[in-house]
Protein backbone atom coordinates (compact mmCIF):
# COMPACT_ATOMS: atom_id res chain seq x y z
CA UNK A 1 0.00 0.00 0.00
CA UNK A 2 1.19 3.57 -1.03
CA UNK A 3 1.74 6.03 1.79
CA UNK A 4 -0.23 8.97 0.89
CA UNK A 5 1.75 12.23 0.88
CA UNK A 6 -0.13 14.78 3.19
CA UNK A 7 2.26 17.77 3.40
CA UNK A 8 4.96 18.76 1.07
CA UNK A 9 7.95 20.05 2.91
CA UNK A 10 9.96 22.92 1.45
CA UNK A 11 12.86 25.22 3.09
CA UNK A 12 10.97 28.05 0.96
CA UNK A 13 7.18 27.18 2.13
CA UNK A 14 6.97 30.06 5.21
CA UNK A 15 8.27 32.71 2.96
CA UNK A 16 5.89 31.77 0.13
CA UNK A 17 2.87 31.45 2.27
CA UNK A 18 3.56 33.81 5.00
CA UNK A 19 6.20 36.35 3.82
CA UNK A 20 7.73 38.91 6.43
CA UNK A 21 6.62 42.55 5.32
CA UNK A 22 10.44 43.49 6.07
CA UNK A 23 13.62 41.29 4.86
CA UNK A 24 17.02 41.76 6.03
CA UNK A 25 18.41 44.21 3.57
CA UNK A 26 15.63 46.61 4.86
CA UNK A 27 16.88 46.73 8.23
CA UNK A 28 19.04 49.70 9.53
CA UNK A 29 22.30 48.07 11.29
CA UNK A 30 21.25 48.09 14.76
CA UNK A 31 17.91 46.69 13.77
CA UNK A 32 17.20 43.51 14.23
CA UNK A 33 13.70 41.24 13.12
CA UNK A 34 12.17 38.80 15.51
CA UNK A 35 9.28 36.72 15.22
CA UNK A 36 6.89 36.20 18.26
CA UNK A 37 4.26 33.35 17.77
CA UNK A 38 2.25 31.98 15.69
CA UNK A 39 2.85 29.28 18.67
CA UNK A 40 3.66 31.82 21.87
CA UNK A 41 1.71 31.85 24.94
CA UNK A 42 1.64 35.50 25.13
CA UNK A 43 -0.12 36.02 21.81
CA UNK A 44 -3.34 34.15 23.15
CA UNK A 45 -3.56 32.13 20.29
CA UNK A 46 -2.39 31.65 16.87
CA UNK A 47 -0.83 35.37 16.16
CA UNK A 48 2.38 35.84 14.62
CA UNK A 49 4.15 39.31 15.84
CA UNK A 50 7.05 40.22 13.19
CA UNK A 51 8.58 42.88 15.33
CA UNK A 52 11.45 44.81 14.16
CA UNK A 53 13.87 45.51 17.58
CA UNK A 54 16.23 48.08 18.20
CA UNK A 55 17.82 47.01 21.43
CA UNK A 56 15.11 46.69 23.53
CA UNK A 57 13.20 48.78 21.84
CA UNK A 58 10.13 47.70 19.40
CA UNK A 59 10.42 49.49 15.82
CA UNK A 60 7.86 48.42 14.56
CA UNK A 61 5.13 45.34 14.65
CA UNK A 62 3.78 43.79 11.97
CA UNK A 63 0.93 41.38 12.85
CA UNK A 64 0.37 38.38 10.38
CA UNK A 65 -3.28 36.77 11.25
CA UNK A 66 -5.24 34.01 9.52
CA UNK A 67 -3.76 31.44 11.41
CA UNK A 68 -7.04 29.82 12.98
CA UNK A 69 -8.90 31.27 9.58
CA UNK A 70 -11.94 28.89 9.49
CA UNK A 71 -14.47 30.43 6.33
CA UNK A 72 -16.79 31.55 8.35
CA UNK A 73 -18.13 33.92 5.90
CA UNK A 74 -17.94 30.79 3.22
CA UNK A 75 -20.14 28.52 5.61
CA UNK A 76 -22.63 30.55 6.18
CA UNK A 77 -23.56 31.17 2.48
CA UNK A 78 -24.43 27.42 2.18
CA UNK A 79 -25.80 27.35 5.49
CA UNK A 80 -29.88 28.22 6.65
CA UNK A 81 -29.58 30.91 9.00
CA UNK A 82 -31.06 29.15 12.33
CA UNK A 83 -27.69 26.33 11.25
CA UNK A 84 -24.70 29.03 11.02
CA UNK A 85 -25.69 29.81 15.10
CA UNK A 86 -23.47 27.07 15.77
CA UNK A 87 -20.66 28.64 13.90
CA UNK A 88 -21.09 31.61 15.40
CA UNK A 89 -20.39 30.37 18.91
CA UNK A 90 -17.16 29.11 17.17
CA UNK A 91 -16.14 33.27 16.38
CA UNK A 92 -15.57 34.57 20.20
CA UNK A 93 -15.12 31.15 21.97
CA UNK A 94 -14.71 32.75 24.70
CA UNK A 95 -17.89 34.49 25.03
CA UNK A 96 -20.41 32.65 22.89
CA UNK A 97 -23.46 33.69 24.28
CA UNK A 98 -22.82 36.89 23.49
CA UNK A 99 -22.24 36.69 20.25
CA UNK A 100 -25.37 34.05 19.27
CA UNK A 101 -27.41 37.42 21.26
CA UNK A 102 -26.24 39.47 18.19
CA UNK A 103 -26.64 37.26 15.67
CA UNK A 104 -30.25 36.13 16.47
CA UNK A 105 -31.31 39.90 17.34
CA UNK A 106 -30.16 40.60 13.67
CA UNK A 107 -31.72 37.74 12.22
CA UNK A 108 -35.15 38.50 14.62
CA UNK A 109 -35.00 41.93 13.13
CA UNK A 110 -35.25 40.98 9.41
CA UNK A 111 -37.54 38.50 10.01
CA UNK A 112 -39.77 41.27 11.77
CA UNK A 113 -40.52 39.35 15.20
CA UNK A 114 -38.10 41.05 17.38
CA UNK A 115 -40.41 42.71 19.31
CA UNK A 116 -42.77 39.79 19.58
CA UNK A 117 -40.01 38.01 21.62
CA UNK A 118 -40.73 37.40 25.11
CA UNK A 119 -39.66 39.33 27.76
CA UNK A 120 -39.04 36.32 29.87
CA UNK A 121 -36.96 34.84 26.76
CA UNK A 122 -35.43 38.38 26.46
CA UNK A 123 -34.43 38.34 30.51
CA UNK A 124 -33.41 34.75 30.54
CA UNK A 125 -30.68 35.78 27.15
CA UNK A 126 -29.23 39.05 29.22
CA UNK A 127 -28.50 36.28 32.35
CA UNK A 128 -26.78 33.89 30.42
CA UNK A 129 -24.94 36.63 28.11
CA UNK A 130 -23.99 38.49 31.13
CA UNK A 131 -22.24 35.48 33.16
CA UNK A 132 -20.74 34.46 29.81
CA UNK A 133 -18.92 38.26 29.90
CA UNK A 134 -18.09 37.44 33.33
CA UNK A 135 -16.35 34.28 32.36
CA UNK A 136 -15.04 35.86 29.45
CA UNK A 137 -13.49 38.56 31.65
CA UNK A 138 -12.16 36.45 34.18
CA UNK A 139 -9.97 34.82 31.40
CA UNK A 140 -8.70 38.01 29.68
CA UNK A 141 -7.73 39.19 33.05
CA UNK A 142 -6.28 35.73 34.99
CA UNK A 143 -4.23 35.13 31.51
CA UNK A 144 -3.11 39.05 31.40
CA UNK A 145 -2.04 38.50 34.63
CA UNK A 146 -0.20 35.64 34.08
CA UNK A 147 1.34 37.24 30.77
CA UNK A 148 2.75 39.88 33.42
CA UNK A 149 4.03 37.49 35.87
CA UNK A 150 1.60 36.90 38.46
CA UNK A 151 0.18 33.08 37.82
CA UNK A 152 -1.86 33.23 41.28
CA UNK A 153 -4.79 34.95 39.73
CA UNK A 154 -4.72 32.63 36.39
CA UNK A 155 -5.99 30.01 38.48
CA UNK A 156 -7.85 32.08 40.93
CA UNK A 157 -9.99 33.52 37.63
CA UNK A 158 -10.49 30.45 36.19
CA UNK A 159 -11.63 28.54 39.38
CA UNK A 160 -14.53 30.82 39.48
CA UNK A 161 -14.89 30.49 36.04
CA UNK A 162 -15.32 26.83 36.41
CA UNK A 163 -18.70 27.43 38.51
CA UNK A 164 -20.05 29.79 35.78
CA UNK A 165 -19.12 27.30 32.84
CA UNK A 166 -20.68 24.87 34.88
CA UNK A 167 -24.06 26.74 35.43
CA UNK A 168 -23.58 27.28 31.92
CA UNK A 169 -23.47 23.91 30.97
CA UNK A 170 -26.42 23.42 32.87
CA UNK A 171 -28.60 25.43 30.97
CA UNK A 172 -27.79 24.24 27.59
CA UNK A 173 -25.60 20.96 27.77
CA UNK A 174 -22.14 22.41 26.53
CA UNK A 175 -19.69 24.05 28.36
CA UNK A 176 -18.17 26.81 26.20
CA UNK A 177 -20.16 26.70 22.29
CA UNK A 178 -23.31 26.74 23.52
CA UNK A 179 -25.80 26.77 20.79
CA UNK A 180 -28.51 27.97 23.10
CA UNK A 181 -30.20 30.86 21.38
CA UNK A 182 -32.09 30.40 18.65
CA UNK A 183 -33.87 32.66 16.42
CA UNK A 184 -37.10 33.88 17.89
CA UNK A 185 -36.67 32.08 21.53
CA UNK A 186 -34.40 29.71 23.44
CA UNK A 187 -33.22 26.12 23.40
CA UNK A 188 -34.61 25.06 26.15
CA UNK A 189 -36.47 27.25 29.65
CA UNK A 190 -33.76 27.37 32.57
CA UNK A 191 -33.17 24.29 34.20
CA UNK A 192 -35.53 23.77 37.41
CA UNK A 193 -33.37 25.69 40.62
CA UNK A 194 -31.36 27.69 38.09
CA UNK A 195 -31.89 30.88 39.58
CA UNK A 196 -31.32 29.48 43.10
CA UNK A 197 -28.12 28.17 42.23
CA UNK A 198 -27.11 31.39 40.39
CA UNK A 199 -28.22 33.01 43.34
CA UNK A 200 -25.89 31.21 45.36
CA UNK A 201 -23.19 31.69 42.82
CA UNK A 202 -23.46 35.58 42.95
CA UNK A 203 -23.26 35.82 46.64
CA UNK A 204 -20.36 33.57 46.50
CA UNK A 205 -18.68 35.83 43.68
CA UNK A 206 -19.01 39.57 45.06
CA UNK A 207 -16.23 38.92 47.65
CA UNK A 208 -14.05 36.94 45.17
CA UNK A 209 -14.07 40.18 43.00
CA UNK A 210 -13.29 42.20 45.92
CA UNK A 211 -10.01 39.94 46.13
CA UNK A 212 -9.45 40.19 42.56
CA UNK A 213 -9.10 44.16 43.10
CA UNK A 214 -6.42 43.37 45.86
CA UNK A 215 -4.67 40.84 44.16
CA UNK A 216 -4.39 42.07 40.86
CA UNK A 217 -5.54 45.45 40.30
CA UNK A 218 -4.53 47.57 42.48
CA UNK A 219 -1.33 45.31 43.62
CA UNK A 220 1.91 47.74 43.21
CA UNK A 221 3.95 45.43 41.07
CA UNK A 222 0.93 44.67 38.46
CA UNK A 223 0.87 48.93 38.69
CA UNK A 224 4.23 49.43 38.07
CA UNK A 225 4.07 47.19 34.90
CA UNK A 226 0.59 48.44 33.47
CA UNK A 227 0.73 52.17 33.99
CA UNK A 228 1.76 54.40 31.14
CA UNK A 229 2.48 51.79 29.01
CA UNK A 230 0.19 51.14 25.49
CA UNK A 231 -0.89 54.80 26.07
CA UNK A 232 -4.18 55.06 23.73
CA UNK A 233 -5.33 58.54 22.73
CA UNK A 234 -9.33 58.41 22.09
CA UNK A 235 -9.25 60.18 18.75
CA UNK A 236 -6.92 57.47 17.52
CA UNK A 237 -9.67 55.12 19.09
CA UNK A 238 -12.21 56.36 17.13
CA UNK A 239 -10.48 56.27 14.41
CA UNK A 240 -9.49 52.97 14.06
CA UNK A 241 -12.67 51.60 15.33
CA UNK A 242 -11.87 50.31 18.25
CA UNK A 243 -14.68 49.30 20.87
CA UNK A 244 -15.29 47.59 24.07
CA UNK A 245 -13.09 48.08 27.39
CA UNK A 246 -10.55 49.39 25.22
CA UNK A 247 -12.59 52.31 24.27
CA UNK A 248 -13.81 52.70 27.31
CA UNK A 249 -10.73 52.33 28.70
CA UNK A 250 -9.25 55.72 26.73
CA UNK A 251 -12.38 57.56 28.57
CA UNK A 252 -15.12 57.34 26.67
CA UNK A 253 -18.74 56.20 27.66
CA UNK A 254 -19.77 54.32 24.87
CA UNK A 255 -21.53 50.94 25.44
CA UNK A 256 -23.30 49.73 23.24
CA UNK A 257 -26.21 48.61 25.74
CA UNK A 258 -26.86 51.76 26.49
CA UNK A 259 -26.63 53.27 23.08
CA UNK A 260 -28.56 51.08 21.15
CA UNK A 261 -30.86 49.51 24.74
CA UNK A 262 -31.00 46.37 23.20
CA UNK A 263 -33.10 43.41 24.42
CA UNK A 264 -33.90 45.28 27.96
CA UNK A 265 -31.25 46.61 28.60
CA UNK A 266 -32.95 49.65 29.14
CA UNK A 267 -34.83 48.68 32.14
CA UNK A 268 -31.49 46.99 34.10
CA UNK A 269 -29.91 49.85 36.07
CA UNK A 270 -26.12 49.41 35.38
CA UNK A 271 -23.14 51.49 35.35
CA UNK A 272 -20.59 52.23 32.30
CA UNK A 273 -17.16 52.70 34.11
CA UNK A 274 -14.46 54.63 31.94
CA UNK A 275 -10.90 55.04 32.43
CA UNK A 276 -9.99 57.96 33.63
CA UNK A 277 -5.76 57.46 34.24
CA UNK A 278 -6.00 56.95 37.56
CA UNK A 279 -2.64 55.41 37.87
CA UNK A 280 -0.63 56.88 34.87
CA UNK A 281 -2.14 58.36 32.12
CA UNK A 282 -5.41 57.84 30.65
CA UNK A 283 -6.15 55.01 28.35
CA UNK A 284 -2.76 53.10 29.73
CA UNK A 285 -3.08 49.05 30.13
CA UNK A 286 -4.06 49.65 33.59
CA UNK A 287 -6.97 51.45 32.62
CA UNK A 288 -8.35 48.88 30.12
CA UNK A 289 -7.89 46.45 32.85
CA UNK A 290 -9.62 48.36 35.75
CA UNK A 291 -12.54 49.04 33.36
CA UNK A 292 -12.98 45.18 32.86
CA UNK A 293 -12.49 44.33 36.17
CA UNK A 294 -15.07 47.24 37.12
CA UNK A 295 -17.32 45.58 34.27
CA UNK A 296 -17.21 42.40 36.14
CA UNK A 297 -18.75 43.99 38.72
CA UNK A 298 -21.92 45.31 36.81
CA UNK A 299 -22.05 42.01 35.37
CA UNK A 300 -22.97 41.02 38.49
CA UNK A 301 -25.12 43.44 39.18
CA UNK A 302 -27.04 42.72 36.32
CA UNK A 303 -27.75 39.46 36.92
CA UNK A 304 -29.15 39.92 40.47
CA UNK A 305 -31.50 41.88 38.35
CA UNK A 306 -32.43 39.55 36.14
CA UNK A 307 -33.30 36.62 38.54
CA UNK A 308 -35.16 39.25 40.75
CA UNK A 309 -37.00 39.04 37.58
CA UNK A 310 -36.91 35.84 36.55
CA UNK A 311 -38.26 34.84 39.64
CA UNK A 312 -40.98 37.49 39.75
CA UNK A 313 -42.77 39.09 37.21
CA UNK A 314 -41.72 36.55 34.36
CA UNK A 315 -41.32 33.64 36.67
CA UNK A 316 -41.47 29.87 35.33
CA UNK A 317 -45.00 28.76 34.48
CA UNK A 318 -46.31 25.57 33.48
CA UNK A 319 -47.20 26.32 29.85
CA UNK A 320 -44.20 28.53 28.97
CA UNK A 321 -42.90 27.68 25.76
CA UNK A 322 -39.56 29.44 25.11
CA UNK A 323 -39.83 27.85 21.35
CA UNK A 324 -42.99 29.21 20.74
CA UNK A 325 -41.89 32.05 18.53
CA UNK A 326 -38.92 29.87 16.81
CA UNK A 327 -40.06 30.29 13.03
CA UNK A 328 -40.37 26.38 10.96
CA UNK A 329 -38.92 28.22 8.36
CA UNK A 330 -36.25 31.46 8.56
CA UNK A 331 -37.03 33.13 4.98
CA UNK A 332 -36.70 37.49 5.52
CA UNK A 333 -37.66 39.42 2.82
CA UNK A 334 -34.98 40.95 0.43
CA UNK A 335 -32.93 43.42 2.64
CA UNK A 336 -29.38 44.61 3.64
CA UNK A 337 -29.17 44.56 7.51
CA UNK A 338 -26.48 45.79 9.98
CA UNK A 339 -27.03 44.31 13.43
CA UNK A 340 -24.28 44.62 16.39
CA UNK A 341 -24.09 44.28 20.11
CA UNK A 342 -21.90 44.67 23.08
CA UNK A 343 -19.79 41.93 23.59
CA UNK A 344 -17.44 41.63 26.60
CA UNK A 345 -14.27 42.31 23.86
CA UNK A 346 -16.40 45.29 21.97
CA UNK A 347 -18.69 45.86 19.30
CA UNK A 348 -19.62 42.53 17.32
CA UNK A 349 -21.86 42.71 13.92
CA UNK A 350 -23.07 40.76 11.34
CA UNK A 351 -24.13 42.24 8.55
CA UNK A 352 -26.66 40.22 6.14
CA UNK A 353 -27.98 40.37 2.88
CA UNK A 354 -30.97 38.54 1.78
CA UNK A 355 -32.55 37.83 -1.39
CA UNK A 356 -35.74 37.03 -0.35
CA UNK A 357 -35.91 33.65 -2.05
CA UNK A 358 -33.75 31.53 -0.20
CA UNK A 359 -33.10 30.35 4.11
CA UNK A 360 -29.42 30.72 3.06
CA UNK A 361 -28.22 34.07 3.77
CA UNK A 362 -26.54 35.57 0.36
CA UNK A 363 -23.79 37.17 2.37
CA UNK A 364 -23.36 36.68 5.91
CA UNK A 365 -20.57 38.97 7.10
CA UNK A 366 -19.36 39.08 10.91
CA UNK A 367 -17.64 42.03 12.65
CA UNK A 368 -15.15 40.42 15.24
CA UNK A 369 -14.55 43.31 18.09
CA UNK A 370 -11.10 41.68 18.30
CA UNK A 371 -10.29 41.96 14.75
CA UNK A 372 -10.49 45.88 14.95
CA UNK A 373 -8.97 45.96 18.14
CA UNK A 374 -5.92 44.14 17.65
CA UNK A 375 -5.48 46.23 14.27
CA UNK A 376 -3.96 49.28 16.46
CA UNK A 377 -0.86 47.20 18.09
CA UNK A 378 1.34 48.66 15.94
CA UNK A 379 0.66 52.33 17.09
CA UNK A 380 0.34 50.99 20.96
CA UNK A 381 3.60 49.15 21.14
CA UNK A 382 6.23 51.04 18.75
CA UNK A 383 8.86 52.82 20.49
CA UNK A 384 8.23 50.60 23.91
CA UNK A 385 9.85 47.53 25.18
CA UNK A 386 9.52 44.65 23.90
CA UNK A 387 8.27 43.36 27.72
CA UNK A 388 5.94 46.59 27.18
CA UNK A 389 4.46 44.66 23.98
CA UNK A 390 3.76 41.70 25.79
CA UNK A 391 1.91 43.79 28.19
CA UNK A 392 0.18 46.04 25.41
CA UNK A 393 -1.17 41.97 23.67
CA UNK A 394 -2.60 41.29 27.22
CA UNK A 395 -4.65 44.37 27.47
CA UNK A 396 -6.42 43.97 24.20
CA UNK A 397 -7.60 40.61 25.36
CA UNK A 398 -8.04 39.27 21.34
CA UNK A 399 -9.60 35.64 20.76
CA UNK A 400 -7.83 34.85 17.99
CA UNK A 401 -11.60 32.80 16.48
CA UNK A 402 -12.80 35.98 16.32
CA UNK A 403 -9.92 37.46 14.85
CA UNK A 404 -9.54 35.03 12.00
CA UNK A 405 -13.34 33.94 12.22
CA UNK B 1 -31.33 61.55 10.09
CA UNK B 2 -32.67 59.52 7.63
CA UNK B 3 -30.97 59.07 4.10
CA UNK B 4 -33.62 61.19 1.97
CA UNK B 5 -32.99 63.91 4.67
CA UNK B 6 -29.41 63.31 4.17
CA UNK B 7 -29.50 63.44 0.86
CA UNK B 8 -30.91 66.68 0.88
CA UNK B 9 -28.41 68.28 3.36
CA UNK B 10 -25.57 66.93 1.22
CA UNK B 11 -27.10 68.24 -1.91
CA UNK B 12 -27.59 71.79 -0.27
CA UNK B 13 -24.72 72.30 0.64
CA UNK B 14 -22.28 74.01 -2.02
CA UNK B 15 -19.28 71.84 -3.42
CA UNK B 16 -20.95 68.16 -3.53
CA UNK B 17 -22.46 67.85 -6.83
CA UNK B 18 -23.26 64.11 -7.94
CA UNK B 19 -25.44 61.49 -8.17
CA UNK B 20 -26.75 60.12 -5.01
CA UNK B 21 -29.90 57.20 -4.66
CA UNK B 22 -31.13 55.99 -1.52
CA UNK B 23 -31.33 52.37 -1.23
CA UNK B 24 -34.52 50.85 0.33
CA UNK B 25 -35.41 47.80 2.01
CA UNK B 26 -31.71 48.25 4.40
CA UNK B 27 -31.29 48.90 7.80
CA UNK B 28 -29.82 51.20 8.83
CA UNK B 29 -30.60 53.71 6.20
CA UNK B 30 -28.36 53.38 2.76
CA UNK B 31 -26.97 55.88 0.04
CA UNK B 32 -25.61 54.68 -3.00
CA UNK B 33 -22.62 56.51 -4.37
CA UNK B 34 -20.24 56.18 -7.99
CA UNK B 35 -16.95 54.91 -6.68
CA UNK B 36 -15.50 57.84 -8.45
CA UNK B 37 -17.31 60.21 -5.83
CA UNK B 38 -17.06 58.04 -3.07
CA UNK B 39 -13.63 59.80 -1.24
CA UNK B 40 -15.14 62.62 -1.95
CA UNK B 41 -17.96 62.17 -0.13
CA UNK B 42 -17.02 60.13 2.60
CA UNK B 43 -14.55 62.99 3.44
CA UNK B 44 -17.58 65.60 3.41
CA UNK B 45 -19.31 62.52 6.15
CA UNK B 46 -16.16 62.73 8.19
CA UNK B 47 -15.64 66.26 8.41
CA UNK B 48 -19.22 67.72 8.54
CA UNK B 49 -19.79 69.05 11.67
CA UNK B 50 -23.62 68.16 11.78
CA UNK B 51 -23.12 64.46 10.47
CA UNK B 52 -19.71 64.40 12.02
CA UNK B 53 -19.58 60.17 10.78
CA UNK B 54 -16.20 59.63 13.11
CA UNK B 55 -16.79 56.00 13.00
CA UNK B 56 -16.08 52.84 10.34
CA UNK B 57 -17.41 49.54 11.98
CA UNK B 58 -17.45 47.42 8.70
CA UNK B 59 -16.45 47.10 5.62
CA UNK B 60 -18.46 44.20 3.33
CA UNK B 61 -17.52 43.21 -0.50
CA UNK B 62 -20.56 41.18 -1.53
CA UNK B 63 -20.18 39.25 -5.05
CA UNK B 64 -23.11 39.32 -6.86
CA UNK B 65 -22.05 36.52 -9.02
CA UNK B 66 -20.89 36.28 -13.09
CA UNK B 67 -24.38 36.71 -13.92
CA UNK B 68 -24.94 39.94 -13.18
CA UNK B 69 -21.01 41.28 -12.76
CA UNK B 70 -21.21 43.45 -10.20
CA UNK B 71 -19.33 43.31 -6.83
CA UNK B 72 -20.49 45.66 -4.00
CA UNK B 73 -18.92 47.55 -1.13
CA UNK B 74 -21.05 48.62 1.66
CA UNK B 75 -19.91 50.68 4.79
CA UNK B 76 -21.35 51.27 7.63
CA UNK B 77 -20.64 54.48 9.45
CA UNK B 78 -21.50 55.54 13.16
CA UNK B 79 -21.60 59.08 14.74
CA UNK B 80 -20.22 58.39 17.99
CA UNK B 81 -21.35 62.02 18.73
CA UNK B 82 -25.04 62.03 16.78
CA UNK B 83 -25.66 58.47 18.07
CA UNK B 84 -26.48 58.00 13.67
CA UNK B 85 -25.54 55.13 11.52
CA UNK B 86 -25.45 55.04 7.85
CA UNK B 87 -24.84 52.87 5.44
CA UNK B 88 -23.02 53.57 2.20
CA UNK B 89 -22.69 51.08 -0.94
CA UNK B 90 -20.91 51.59 -4.10
CA UNK B 91 -20.88 49.05 -6.99
CA UNK B 92 -17.84 47.65 -9.14
CA UNK B 93 -17.70 46.32 -12.25
CA UNK B 94 -16.79 42.54 -11.33
CA UNK B 95 -14.28 42.21 -13.84
CA UNK B 96 -12.31 45.34 -12.80
CA UNK B 97 -13.21 45.86 -9.09
CA UNK B 98 -11.28 49.11 -8.11
CA UNK B 99 -12.36 51.48 -5.60
CA UNK B 100 -10.82 54.35 -3.54
CA UNK B 101 -9.13 53.63 -0.48
CA UNK B 102 -10.83 55.30 2.39
CA UNK B 103 -7.74 54.37 4.67
CA UNK B 104 -7.07 57.88 4.73
CA UNK B 105 -10.28 59.19 6.55
CA UNK B 106 -10.93 56.09 9.15
CA UNK B 107 -7.62 54.12 10.09
CA UNK B 108 -10.14 50.99 10.57
CA UNK B 109 -10.76 50.65 6.82
CA UNK B 110 -6.92 49.23 6.98
CA UNK B 111 -7.77 45.42 7.56
CA UNK B 112 -11.44 45.84 6.73
CA UNK B 113 -9.70 46.80 3.01
CA UNK B 114 -7.04 43.90 3.19
CA UNK B 115 -10.13 41.29 3.93
CA UNK B 116 -11.76 42.55 1.26
CA UNK B 117 -9.20 42.10 -1.35
CA UNK B 118 -8.16 39.00 0.14
CA UNK B 119 -11.39 36.99 -0.04
CA UNK B 120 -13.22 39.23 -2.72
CA UNK B 121 -10.12 40.64 -5.31
CA UNK B 122 -11.27 44.63 -4.71
CA UNK B 123 -8.58 46.52 -5.57
CA UNK B 124 -8.64 49.69 -3.33
CA UNK B 125 -6.63 52.41 -4.31
CA UNK B 126 -4.18 54.00 -2.45
CA UNK B 127 -4.67 51.45 0.79
CA UNK B 128 -0.93 51.33 1.72
CA UNK B 129 -0.23 48.01 2.14
CA UNK B 130 -2.54 46.06 0.64
CA UNK B 131 -1.73 42.60 0.77
CA UNK B 132 -3.43 39.23 1.87
CA UNK B 133 -5.37 39.00 5.28
CA UNK B 134 -6.19 35.45 6.14
CA UNK B 135 -5.28 33.25 3.40
CA UNK B 136 -1.75 32.55 2.45
CA UNK B 137 0.22 34.97 0.22
CA UNK B 138 0.47 32.10 -2.08
CA UNK B 139 -3.29 31.16 -2.34
CA UNK B 140 -5.62 30.72 -5.99
CA UNK B 141 -7.98 32.71 -6.11
CA UNK B 142 -11.01 34.74 -3.99
CA UNK B 143 -12.65 32.52 -2.12
CA UNK B 144 -15.67 34.67 -1.32
CA UNK B 145 -15.89 35.04 -4.95
CA UNK B 146 -19.33 33.11 -6.00
CA UNK B 147 -17.98 31.34 -8.64
CA UNK B 148 -14.41 30.15 -6.60
CA UNK B 149 -13.61 26.90 -7.10
CA UNK B 150 -10.96 25.53 -4.50
CA UNK B 151 -7.81 24.37 -6.10
CA UNK B 152 -6.91 20.75 -6.13
CA UNK B 153 -3.63 20.61 -4.14
CA UNK B 154 -2.11 23.37 -1.90
CA UNK B 155 1.45 21.63 -0.89
CA UNK B 156 0.04 18.33 -1.08
CA UNK B 157 -2.39 18.87 1.18
CA UNK B 158 -5.92 17.74 -0.50
CA UNK B 159 -8.03 20.79 -0.35
CA UNK B 160 -11.42 20.03 -1.52
CA UNK B 161 -13.35 18.44 1.54
CA UNK B 162 -15.31 15.48 0.26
Amino acid sequence: MSKTVQYIFDNDNLKKSEPSKYQEEDLKSEEMLVNIGPQHPSTHGVLRLEVITSGELVVEVVPHIGYLHRCFEKHAENLPYNQIIPFVDRLDYLASMNSEHAYVMGVEKMLGIGEQVPKRVEYIRVLVAELNRLASHFVALGSYAMDIGAVTAFFWMLRDREHIVRLLEWVSGARMLYNYMWVGGLFYDLPVGFEERCEEFIAYLSPKLIELDRLVIENKIFVDRTANVGVLPLDLAINYGITGPMLRGSGLKYDLRKVDAYSVYPEIDFDVPVGTGQMGSLGDCWDRTWVRAQECKESVRIIAQCLTQLKGEYRRTRDFDPRALVPKKIRPKAQDLYARAENPKGETGFFFRADGRSDIPFRCKARGASFSNLSIINDLSKGGLIADLIAVIGSIDIVLGEVDR
Amino acid sequence: MRADELINYVRSSDHLHFEMEEVAQSSPSCIKVSQVNLLEFMLFLHSDEALYYDSLSCITGIDNGPDSGLIEVVYNLYSIPHNTHLMVKVDLDRARPIVPSVYSIWKAADWHEREAFDLLGIQFEGHPDLRRLLMPADWEGHPLRKDYQEQNYYRGIKVKYE
